[in-house]
Formats: C-alpha cells, sequence, structure tokens
C-alpha cells in the first residue's frame, strides 16, 4: 500500500484506543494485588472486646492489658495524682481534650468515666511507642518541675497523668482513650461501652 | 550484526578460541567485554575516593549471597522469627558466620555507600552530563533505606518491632490518606504477623530485584557518557590518534587491579569486624534486638540503626516552637530570591510565593506531619544537586574557600545530626538538632548562591 492511501486519523485512533484499553486492563489487573495487602478478614475479626479483673489494682499503681494488639494502660490514680492534674491545665496542649480522640465520656479533665481510673491506649500519638511511666512527681531529667505522668522514650512527647499531652512535644494528641465500661467494682471491659460502641 | 557478518576468531590465539566465537555469534559477548571492561577508557587518576563504587557492588553480591543462604533457615512467622535467628546463630552448620556477614554487610554496605556519595559531592561527580548517574544513584540510595529497613523487621526482636512501627506511623502521619496508607502497609492495624510476612517478601525479593536492575542502570548510564575524575574535567574532550583519550586507561587491567586490592583491604577490615566486634557496641546490631518483640513495652531508649540516624534526628527535631524559627528562616530565604536580580522576574515571583505558602502550611499543619516532611526532604533534597550547585568548576579541587567550607560544615553536621539520633532526647541535644537541621537545609538550599559567588581557581587541560 503507498503512503498516501494511509488513513493516518484512523491508524492514530486505533493506537489511542488500544493503549487506553491496556492502561485501563493494567489498572484493573493492579487491583487485586493491591487489596491483597489490606488487613485480612481474620485480621479484621481480632477486635473483640477484653474483660479485666482491676481488684488487684493498688492505689498509684498501673496495668497493661492487650486489646486489638495494642496497650491498654489502666492507672488506678490516687487522691495526690489527681490534684496534680488539675493543676497541668497551663502545661498541656489540648486540656479540654477539644481535638483527641476518647468516648464523649472521658472527654473531661481526668479523661475519664470514674475519676479514680485512668484507661488509655498506651500508645504514643506522635508515631506510636509506648510511653514508659514517670508516675512520681519528682524531678526527671526532661521536666525539673515533673508532675508525674508518661515519658515517650523514642521523641520526648511528655503526658500528664491524664494522658494529657505536653505542649510543644512531637506529639499532636493526647493519649486516645478506648471506649470501657465497668461491671461491678472490680471489673473492667475494654472495648465496649454502655452506649454500645 | 549478524553472526555470518562477525570476522573469524573473535579473540586472539588461545584454547577458548572457537568456543568464544561460537558464542559471539550467537550473543554480544566479545563487545560487551570490550564495551564495558576491556576497552572502557577511564581517566588515569582515580584516587582512594574511587574504590567505593566497585566496593558497593562486591557488597551487594556478598548481600544477596548470605540473604540466600539465610532464607534457608529463617522463617518469616511472628511466632517463630526470633527463634529461628537464635536457630541460625546456635545450631545451623557456620550459621552464626553467614549472619554475621550478613548483618556486618548491612552496615558495611551503608559506610560504602556514604563514602561513595561523598566522593560524589567532592568531585561534582553530579554535575553536566552525568545527572543521569546520580539521579539512578539517589534512587539505589533510597531502596537501599528501604532494604535495610524492611531486613531489620525479620529478628522480630524489640528493636525491629518498634522501628517498624515508628516508620509506618511516618506514613499514618501524613495529612488526608495516612492513616489508611499506614494500615495497607502493615496489612494489620498493628504491626504483626501481615507485616512481618509482607516485609520478608520486599526484602528478599522485590526490592533486591529492582536494586540489581538500578545498579545495572547506573552502570549503563555512567558507561555512556564516561566517568569524571578528581580534577573534574572531560577526558573525551582530547583524544589520541588511536581515538581514545589521552588521559584514559583500559578499566582491565588498570582499575580491576586496582579494585581487587580495595576488596582485599575492606574484606580484611570486613573480617576483623565480622569475628571481633559484630555488634560494633550496639551500632551495627542494636543490645535491644536481642529480646523478642513485646508489643506491650517499648524499651526505654529506641533509636533506629546508626545509618539512619541523621535523618531521625531532623525528624525529632521538629517541635511547634521550631516552626516559628523556620518561618523566619524561609521568609528570609524569600527575601533573598526576590532580591537576586540575577533570577528571570518569574521564577522569582514564584519562588516567593512558594515561600509564602511553605510558611502558611507551616502553622495550618502539625508539627508532626512538618518533622516527617523534613526528614524525606532531607534525603530527597540530594537529588537537586546536579542543578543547585552553579559553580564554573566541578572538583573541590578547583573550588574556592566557600563551597569548600560549606561541604565540610554539611559533613560535620551529618555526622553530629547522626550523634544526636543515637541519643536519648534531651533540650540540649533538641536544640543542637534544630539548629543542624537549618543547617543542613542551608547547604542545599543556598547553594545556587554561594556556588556564584565562590572564586574558583583555573582548571588545567590535562589531568594532574
Amino acid at each position: 500500500m503507498a503512503d498516501k492511501d494511509l488513513d493516518k486519523g484512523k491508524r492514530r485512533f486505533l493506537l489511542t484506543a488500544t493503549i487506553a484499553t491496556g492502561a485501563a486492563a493494567g489498572a484493573a489487573a493492579a487491583v487485586p494485588f493491591v487489596a491483597s495487602m489490606l488487613p485480612s478478614e481474620r485480621a479484621k475479626a481480632a477486635g473483640a472486646p477484653v474483660e479485666v479483673d482491676i481488684s488487684g489494682l493498688e492505689p498509684g499503681q498501673k496495668m497493661i492489658v492487650e486489646w486489638r494488639g495494642k496497650p491498654v494502660w489502666v492507672v488506678r490514680r490516687t487522691p495526690e495524682m489527681l490534684k496534680m492534674v488539675a493543676t497541668d491545665k497551663d502545661r498541656v496542649a489540648d486540656p479540654a481534650s477539644a481535638r483527641s480522640a476518647q468516648p464523649e465520656y472521658a472527654k473531661n479533665e481526668v479523661r475519664s468515666l470514674k475519676p479514680e481510673y485512668l484507661v488509655v491506649v498506651g500508645i504514643c500519638t506522635h508515631l506510636g511507642c509506648s510511653p514508659v511511666d514517670r508516675l512520681a512527681a519528682t524531678p526527671e531529667p526532661f521536666a525539673s518541675d515533673w508532675h508525674g505522668g508518661f515519658y515517650c522514650p523514642c521523641h520526648g512527647s511528655l503526658f500528664d497523668l491524664a494522658g494529657r499531652v505536653y505542649k510543644n512535644k512531637p506529639a499532636p494528641d493526647n493519649l486516645a482513650v478506648p471506649p470501657y465500661k465497668f461491671v461491678g467494682d472490680t471489673k473492667l471491659i475494654i472495648g465496649e461501652d454502655t452506649q454500645g460502641a | 550484526m549478524a553472526a555470518t557478518e562477525k570476522k573469524l576468531p573473535v579473540t586472539g590465539a588461545g584454547p577458548f578460541n572457537g568456543v568464544l566465537t561460537w558464542v559471539d555469534q550467537r550473543f554480544p559477548l566479545m563487545s560487551m567485554w570490550r564495551d564495558h571492561i576491556s576497552e572502557y577508557y577511564a581517566p588515569k587518576n582515580f584516587n582512594f575516593w574511587y574504590y567505593f563504587g566497585s566496593l558497593a557492588m562486591f557488597v551487594l553480591v556478598l548481600q544477596i549471597v548470605t540473604g540466600i543462604f539465610l532464607t534457608m533457615h529463617y522463617k518469616p512467622d511472628a511466632a517463630q522469627a526470633f527463634a529461628s535467628v537464635e536457630y541460625i546463630m546456635r545450631d545451623v552448620p557456620w550459621g552464626w558466620l553467614i549472619r554475621y556477614m550478613h548483618s556486618t554487610g548491612a552496615s558495611m554496605f551503608f559506610i560504602v555507600i556514604y563514602l561513595h556519595m561523598f566522593r560524589g559531592l567532592l568531585y561534582g561527580s553530579y554535575r553536566q552530563p552525568r545527572e543521569l548517574v546520580w539521579i539512578f544513584g539517589m534512587i539505589i540510595y533510597l531502596l537501599l533505606m528501604a532494604e535495610a529497613f524492611f531486613g531489620y523487621l525479620l529478628p522480630w526482636g524489640q528493636m525491629s518491632f518498634w522501628g517498624a512501627q515508628v516508620i509506618v506511623n511516618l506514613f499514618d502521619a501524613l495529612p488526608l490518606i495516612g492513616p489508611d496508607l499506614a494500615l495497607w502497609i502493615r496489612g494489620d492495624y498493628v504491626v504483626s504477623d501481615a507485616t512481618l510476612n509482607r516485609f520478608f517478601a520486599f526484602h528478599v525479593i522485590a526490592i533486591p530485584l529492582v536494586l540489581v536492575a538500578l545498579v545495572g542502570a547506573h552502570i549503563l548510564a555512567l558507561h555512556e557518557v564516561g566517568s569524571s575524575n578528581p580534577d573534574g574535567i572531560e577526558i573525551k574532550a582530547n583524544l589520541g590518534t588511536d581515538g581514545h583519550p589521552v588521559d584514559g586507561i583500559p578499566f582491565h587491567p588498570y582499575y580491576t587491579l586496582k579494585d581487587t586490592f580495595g576488596v582485599m583491604v575492606f574484606l580484611a577490615i570486613f573480617a576483623i569486624v565480622m569475628f571481633f566486634m559484630p555488634e560494633m557496641g550496639g551500632y551495627f546490631l542494636e543490645y535491644n534486638n536481642f529480646i523478642p518483640a513485646d508489643p506491650l513495652k517499648t524499651p526505654s531508649h529506641i533509636a533506629p540503626v546508626w545509618y539512619f540516624t541523621p535523618y531521625y534526628s531532623i525528624l525529632r527535631a521538629a517541635t511547634s516552637e521550631f516552626m516559628y524559627v523556620l518561618a523566619f528562616a524561609v521568609l528570609a530565604y524569600a527575601i533573598l530570591i526576590w532580591r537576586s536580580k540575577s533570577f528571570s522576574g518569574g521564577s522569582r515571583f514564584i519562588g516567593v510565593v512558594a515561600c509564602l505558602g511553605v510558611i502558611a502550611a507551616f502553622f495550618l499543619i502539625d508539627a508532626k506531619v512538618w518533622g516527617v516532611v523534613f526528614m524525606g526532604l532531607a534525603v530527597m533534597i540530594f537529588f537537586l544537586m546536579p542543578w543547585l550547585d552553579q559553580s564554573s568548576v566541578k572538583s573541590i579541587r578547583y573550588k574556592g574557600t566557600l563551597f569548600r567550607t560549606a561541604l565540610t560544615l554539611f559533613v560535620v553536621i551529618f555526622l553530629v545530626l547522626g550523634y544526636y539520633g543515637t541519643q536519648p532526647v534531651t533540650d540540649l541535644g533538641t536544640r543542637i538538632s534544630q539548629v543542624g537541621t537549618m543547617l543542613y537545609f542551608a547547604f542545599f538550599m543556598l547553594m545556587p548562591w554561594y556556588s556564584r559567588m565562590d572564586k574558583a581557581r583555573p582548571v588545567p587541560a590535562r589531568l594532574t
């Protein structure tokens, strides 16, 4: 066929159509591979609530419970500790927990259902390390007039005894409070509350 | 060239002439050998710094070979991974040697790569026409970081677990897509068995495959334009009567021999580290990684392995009050751009608007996100080197005091940031990291100015 007989418009159309079809097919073929990396049904199902016996927890002590693979802390705060929390208002970045994650019943100064018990997810809101206990109000290398709370060893974020983050630290938010409820005086259920979360 | 057109025999006299000729008629064996080895003309004055390219390739092979043998015994399963590494160390015949070769090799790889990159900065190896060589190299460096990160999770120790937790959460910090992206990377709501299994897949096949291909591209691009040299002049500009550069010598046997010597010295050092100090005081293998991963308890001090620590310091430097200092710095930068009349009006306008946009974003987006962004930028900014360096000469030998001072300062800052990245957070450390972060970026961002102002010395016509 001589060059002058070529229908260049038709060729260009066929070329574009072929490329477009191939690209669409390629993108569609990528979907199963990308989706296969999402959490599996088994991973999604492993989120059941956990029941915790808190009868052995003495005032001033902390226990760690695993919930959805994360550490959940239960701290039984003494009246002195709660007094310290009340004086932290000017030190913390979000004193009223306006932008932090917690159920409605924990959106208060002490960030808990019962002021005595603090229940928080022990994962720093910065990059996910688990902060360490510095519960006593004694001078620390990172704060000379320390009021007691938690210190993140990874990037130095500080949290008070209500899990509220200190100002000018890398973590943006207070520690998250999971949904929880008390069953009687000695039992705590984490992952479920009376509002049916 | 069709097979029949090739003259026989293809090599000189020798016992394998017949076989080689037969192969060469069907595969471009001799031309590849000539183009890349026996008749690849390299500048005759390669010095100490030029050992590290071939050494990097050597370590890559070492890592691949030791890695293959480790996968024969390792189990990518959260319940068995830690124990399988200890099994390799104690029960597998010579398993300890292969494992220590691999773990020491990882750190040595970064030492070699950092020195190789420093060579590029010294002699301007990134300058035109070698921009693509530099860019391929930078992608290799990025992939190497990914490879090291994925590999570090596999022993499933405390540092493996919490290191992965922190790095995956870097993606979580990104606005909008962050949480879903982190979930997709982990394959679970926490770093878990699913994460370990896929990191294993990335570490043993996905990344190495791309890495090897890119090393090929890096070398092909280099051989297309020819190697640079400590004088930073083009040897191809001065060809002899034989058509080869007057200042060039064939890669083989001259540099194959030199590099073999380099490999021998390297292996001696490697053996000393591997046999007498495989943990290198906690820098090559961190002590906390000899404790099995515990998702409920972060070790009291966590730090990445040494080769990531400069960037880790930059990540930690971003606090909300630091953003104000940075905003002033960017404002000053905007003024500098506006006053630089040698740039075109349009580009000055775009530059100033971009600066003001960045300042606005500093206060609209959390400092946490900026820490992640700065860390990413600190690595990525190397990509721009070919365009940031406006000096009239390539090599440090002929650059003036300004550039020499800047580069020296940069190396010091890189090391200081690296040191503070290994240390727990203190107020002093944070301040030093913040100053370091500013200077780190100043080295790159101000380069178009100081590299122009710099008084370069005359470059010789021939290699010295």
